[in-house]
């Protein structure tokens, strides 16, 4: 691991102001936010990130989640992701972000983990955690190790000829179904970017995986009131019962009225280059039946652009099943 | 003839460490544990060496006969001669932190790098908790930060300024056992002990946390915890007889109160 300066911020003004001084805020970033670490100095260790500043974010006043006035929850950027499982309004009206953060990680990571860390949390690609590996997205324009290698666990949605690596996070799934907001603080000010916007497909540019700029600093996230009535549920599935990434995952929230499904959120995790909007599967349920044919229809709709690589057909069928189960559960009707 | 002596005592050591439940600074003098705490390498009961400086001397010796072939010339005469020179102390540069550590408070200068897992280890000497894969995925290096099981590999000691750290040495010691210690023991939670401290740091954290009543629950919140041995239904036993145990007491506490 390369030296590097360690800073502890006074605020959120000056933090901003620190990190300001790099040239870029996606991979490679000269200056880091250190939350919980948990990804950071992993990948420090594999002289993947060598950040020649830390700004530690750990004794700022940003781990507070409240209830605003409209019903919705303001989500601190420091909540440890333990707190924010277990938190009372959490489990009482996203249900589907307490299960989808409980399915992450182990209980001793969830423990340090952060929201804005999560957010940011980094894929699990062998060859971008592999520094002697081609990897368009730790080193553009040095090649995609997994198109033709390992891609067991790459992604089949939004992928492109020069990235095919997931995004790993459980949490971030659950706040895309959700429709998150977050909110981001730099010297000019603040502003509020819709989670769906805040992730940027690989393209030609892979290293840029969000629209955060130098001195943008994640300060909270707010989720909008729950729908009333509405059920929602987290279904993951992976190589082993526990502690293990998604190899398919799916958030869904459901609103039945006179039988049928009259408000649907569908986001898909473990098979997306970002966290995965269906708004196919979306379109496909609205005012559906409660059967399997129509939640089968929906998850054949979620897949129809999916593109599989040498060794992840298996995905294709995997997050199909998933999601239908997933309408299942949260519908009652398994 | 030397060689094989020694290696069979260092076993020896080995063992009786393990029986101790990861506890390094188990049957420790004051005085060693004095020394432990600031950061000496202390003797731990084979002469004037310390555990840690006799393995590593054992290694140099493995390594040499290993390579004998193309060391034969090198290879000390007398096991005297052996002796690897002590490592040089830590370079007195770094950013100065104090660190609150089972209670104690230590004075420290550090490299920005070094983790909380090299920190405890190589700077405190408290070596009961280990070093497994160093990146998060073993639970090995399992240590409280303020009451809550956090994996000290992935963290700086840096960031933990004002923070109440425990480590295994933290929670009991042989003769006054943390109930879960001594539940590792009876259930014989443990083959080669690696991961035990690791193992009874988060079991420990568990107690307060939310969890079911099953097995299956149990499991589930100590999967952050690799068991190479496979020790896992054990581990879930011992757990289980101490969280018992809990509920037993305190419904009995419950029930001399109700009959006040």
């Amino acid at each position: 691991m390369n030296t590097f300066e360690f800073t502890r911020p006074a605020d959120v003004t000056s933090a901003a102001a620190v990190a300001a001084t790099a040239n870029t805020a996606q991979q490679g970033a000269e200056v880091r936010f250190i939350a919980g670490g948990t990804t950071l100095i992993d990948l420090m260790k594999l002289n993947v990130e060598q950040p020649h500043t830390l700004i530690d974010l750990n004794r700022l006043p940003l781990a507070d989640v409240e209830t605003l006035s409209d019903g919705g929850l303001k989500i601190g950027a420091m909540v440890r992701n333990s707190d924010l499982a277990h938190h009372p309004a959490v489990l009482r009206d996203y249900p589907v972000l307490s299960q989808a953060l409980l399915a992450g990680a182990s209980a001793q990571l969830r423990n340090k983990a952060t929201t804005s860390g999560n957010l940011l949390q980094r894929t699990r690609c062998v060859y971008f955690r592999d520094t002697a590996m081609p990897c368009n997205k730790r080193e553009p324009g040095s090649g995609c190790g997994a198109i033709n290698g390992f891609n067991r666990m790459m992604a089949i949605l939004g992928t492109s000829e020069h990235c095919i690596a997931t995004n790993p996070s459980d949490m971030n799934v659950a706040l895309t179904a959700l429709e998150a907001t977050i909110h981001i603080q730099n010297s000019q000010g603040t502003r509020a970017v819709p989670i769906n916007e805040f992730y940027l497909l690989p393209g030609n540019t892979p290293e840029r995986e969000t629209v955060l700029e130098p001195g943008d600093l994640i300060t909270h996230v707010t989720l909008p009131a729950p729908v009333p009535g509405s059920k929602s549920f987290y279904l993951k599935l992976r190589d082993r019962a526990s502690y293990e990434f998604a190899l398919s995952s799916a958030a869904v929230i459901v609103k039945i009225e006179n039988n049928r499904l009259a408000h649907v959120r569908v986001a898909l995790g473990g098979v997306g280059t970002k966290p995965w909007r269906s708004r196919e599967a979306e379109q496909a349920l609205e005012g559906a039946t409660l059967t399997e044919s129509s939640f089968r229809s929906a998850a054949e709709a979620a897949l129809k652009d999916a593109r599989p690589q040498t060794q992840n057909g298996f995905k294709i069928e995997l997050a199909k099943r998933c999601l239908t189960h997933a309408l299942k559960v949260a519908t009652q009707t398994v | 003839m030397w060689v094989l002596k020694v290696v069979g005592s260092a076993t020896a050591q080995w063992a009786i460490s393990l029986l101790q439940v990861g506890t390094n600074a188990a049957n420790m003098s004051d005085e060693t544990k004095k020394n432990q705490a600031s950061g000496t390498d202390a003797p731990t009961g084979l002469g004037s060496t310390s555990r840690r400086s006799f393995l590593s001397r054992i290694g140099t010796v493995g390594l040499m006969i290993t390579a004998a072939p193309i060391t034969r010339a090198a290879l000390p005469a007398t096991p005297e001669s052996t002796s690897t020179p002590a490592p040089p102390s830590p370079p007195q540069t770094g950013m100065p932190v104090t660190l609150r550590i089972n209670g104690t408070e230590h004075h420290l200068q550090l490299d920005p790098r070094t983790t909380l897992l090299d920190c405890l280890r190589e700077n405190v000497g408290l070596t009961g908790t280990k070093k497994g894969c160093d990146h998060g995925q073993c639970g090995a290096c399992t240590v409280h930060i303020n009451g809550h099981r956090v994996n000290s590999c992935l963290s700086f000691a840096v960031m933990h300024e004002g923070d109440e750290i425990t480590t295994i040495e933290g929670l009991g010691q042989p003769g006054n056992l943390h109930p879960m210690q001594a539940a590792f023991v009876a259930c014989d939670g443990y083959q080669c002990g690696y991961c035990t401290s690791g193992q009874i740091m988060s079991a420990v954290a568990l107690m307060n946390e939310p969890c079911g009543p099953n097995d299956a629950d149990v499991k589930e919140l100590m999967s952050g915890n690799i068991c190479r041995c496979g020790a896992y239904s054990n581990i879930v036993a011992a757990i289980q007889s101490v969280r018992q145990k809990k509920l037993s007491e305190s419904s009995s506490v419950a029930k001399a109160k109700a009959d006040k």
